[in-house]
């Protein structure tokens, strides 16, 4: 069994005036492992798309089911849950505290979790350092560059551990030096066995998935494979 | 790392924030405080002002005659002189346990005299009380002040053809007239009025007093219980309550007090509304944090349990400090409508009902928008700004 399954997914917004159809029925199998590409033009729907598979927006209609769990079948509760627990998200915009530290960002999924605080320190500071910012961890979000709050954030997405990380144009706002550095980053992460569903809409990006959906006005346009991905040559 | 930490160290981290939050709902929460406060101080001025306005206690000498008088008009001669009061005796009054509430003590010695060919009624009295206490008393020309100086009821100078600055000779005696009382309506109007000890000699009662009237100054306080205090260090006279007087002030007390309660319950509604509308303001701000939270996996409980905890810390710290500066303002203002006793009243139950007023609306105005936004798919929390 695939491990995020999407079927029939429809995504309407309702205006005041007209409304908007972003996702007008998408179906798509992704295996654990894999390191996906979605693409598109602006509008195209991938971003309603990352954030439905997330559990974050409810569809108009369709299925997602991510480990055999209907995300939409969930309650409010179970589904905050579930996104504790499965996934870990990279914003657009990193998204962080702006009054916590790096640390304590990375430490905010733990928050709610009954363990240990030494050890939710520990395990923060882990992920933190193996996102290369260590030294770091006593800032706040105003006082790092870009790319270091990006790194905050992806490691943030991975503190909990979890089987799937989704990241909604991490390098949009980046250089390209930095943009290639969490790149190979995300993809080093993908090698260890991390499932990434990443949405783009830089072309270069393409060259770090296994697979790349392409998204044009709200249905998947082209589905395909990349047989050597970078990941395995940088590997 | 807990909600706690988040909490902490979003009210340490965001100062101004912080201090822009406090300050407005200690605005509302010191509006509240200053106003009851003041409405606090007033009553007691007005309970006072009332207290020193006429007698609600009554001295007169034990006597098993019976008196043929009622209201005001007497029928049958009345003894005056059976048993009189020993003026050294009165300063026992100011033994008793609720002395005091005693606002004045104005003993008078009464008695009939000659001047020229009619008889009049005399008066002695401690001038200096006597006409702060009867408030109601206006004199053309001035209250006496030495022991050879008289005033006359309007009556009585009507009668006698008394004019202001001329001798009245009463038994022999000289008196100059430096006032008439304007018209009352009263008995008053049939008196000529002089110094106590003055009186005293001219009736041949040196250390007597007719009867003594005496106000005390507690509105509320029940004055059965001075009544019989002053019985019990007085025992050879006879104490009564004026009840007349003591319900008509307490009436008057009684509506003061409504009023002061409208007051009241207005100012808390508008102080109230304040600091909902500035709590509000304050979540509402935050739906994309609130939007990041969701999406990380913390549930709307705990979303909600942190915007109380902070709330619930703002709301405090507003409600101490907004109840101090309150007492500040009053402190500041009493002096200019309470002329008389500006007593700042320092209120248990104020400090304690404006922290309470401060926590309550505070956590009932960030409880509905934390709730909303917690309700909110987190993708729309975070567009929402």
């Amino acid at each position: 069994m695939a491990f995020i399954e999407i079927i029939g997914l429809k995504k309407r917004y309702e205006g005041e005036a007209d409304c908007v159809e972003a996702l007008k029925g998408v179906d798509l199998s992704v295996a654990e492992g894999t390191f996906l590409g979605v693409m598109g033009p602006s509008g195209s729907g991938k971003s309603t798309f990352l954030a439905i598979l997330g559990g974050l927006c409810h569809p108009t209609s369709g299925q997602v089911r991510v480990d055999g769990i209907d995300l939409y079948g969930l309650g409010q509760e179970k589904l905050a849950d579930f996104r504790r627990e499965y996934l870990g998200f990279v914003f657009q915009s990193f998204n962080l505290v702006p009054y916590l530290t790096a640390l304590e960002n990375v430490m905010l999924p733990l928050a709610v979790k009954k363990m240990p605080a030494a050890t939710k320190r520990e395990r923060a500071r882990e992920v933190l350092a193996r996102v290369g910012l260590a030294a770091r961890a006593t800032h706040l979000p105003s006082q790092l560059s870009g790319g270091e709050q990006e790194r905050v954030a992806i490691a943030r997405a991975l503190v909990n551990a979890p089987p799937l990380i989704l990241a909604d144009e991490p390098t949009g706002s980046l250089d390209t030096a930095t943009s290639t550095e969490i790149m190979g980053l995300l993809a080093e992460l993908n090698k260890e066995g991390q499932t990434i569903v990443m949405v783009t809409h830089n072309p270069e990006n393409q060259a770090w998935f296994h697979r790349t959906v392409s998204l044009r006005d709200g249905l998947v346009a082209s589905d395909i494979a990349t047989a050597a991905p970078l990941r395995a040559a940088a590997g | 790392m807990n909600l706690r930490t988040i909490a902490f160290n979003n009210l340490r981290r965001r100062r101004a924030r912080l201090v822009f939050l406090v300050a407005g709902l200690l605005i509302g929460v010191a509006t509240v405080v200053t106003l009851l406060s003041l409405t606090e101080s007033l009553t007691m001025e007005a309970e006072h002002k009332l207290d020193t306005y006429g007698a609600n206690i009554l001295i007169t000498p034990r006597s098993d005659e019976l008196s043929l008088a009622y209201g005001g008009i007497t029928l049958g001669a009345v003894s005056v002189d059976a048993h009189e009061i020993r003026q050294r005796d009165l300063v026992r009054i100011f033994d008793i346990p609720n002395a005091r509430n005693i606002a004045a003590v104005t003993p008078k010695v009464l008695g009939a005299v000659e001047v020229g060919a009619a008889r009049v009624l005399l008066m002695g009295v401690n001038q200096e009380v006597e006409f702060q206490v009867k408030r109601w008393w206006s004199v053309d020309g001035r209250p006496l002040v030495a022991d050879d100086e008289m005033v006359a009821g309007s009556a009585v100078a009507r009668r006698l053809g008394l004019a202001m600055g001329e001798p009245v000779v009463v038994d022999g005696r000289s008196f100059t007239l430096t006032g008439i009382l304007r018209e009352t309506g009263s008995q008053d109007d049939h008196l000529l009025i002089g110094s106590l000890p003055a009186v005293q000699a001219l009736l041949g009662k040196e250390g007597l007093v007719s009867l003594v009237e005496v106000s005390a100054l507690c509105g509320d306080c029940p004055v059965e219980d001075m009544v019989n205090q002053i019985a019990v260090v007085l025992p050879d006279v006879k104490v009564s309550a004026i009840q007349q007087v003591v319900k008509t002030r307490m009436h008057a007390l009684d509506q003061f007090r409504t009023f002061s309660l409208g007051v009241g319950v207005v100012v808390i509604l508008i102080g109230a509304l304040v600091v909902f509308v500035t709590m509000m303001g304050s979540v509402n701000e935050r739906t994309r944090e609130i939007g990041i939270f969701r999406a990380l996996g913390f549930r709307r409980g705990h979303v909600v349990g942190l915007i109380l905890m902070e709330a619930s810390a703002v709301s405090l710290l507003a409600g101490l400090l907004g109840f101090l500066a309150g007492m500040g303002a009053t402190r500041l203002i009493l002096p200019f409508l309470a002329e008389e006793h500006p007593h700042l009243v320092w209120s248990l139950p104020l400090a304690g009902g404006a922290i309470l007023l401060a926590l309550v609306v505070g956590a009932l105005a960030s409880f509905y928008p934390a709730l909303h936004a917690s309700r909110m798919d987190p993708t729309e929390a975070l567009r929402a700004l």
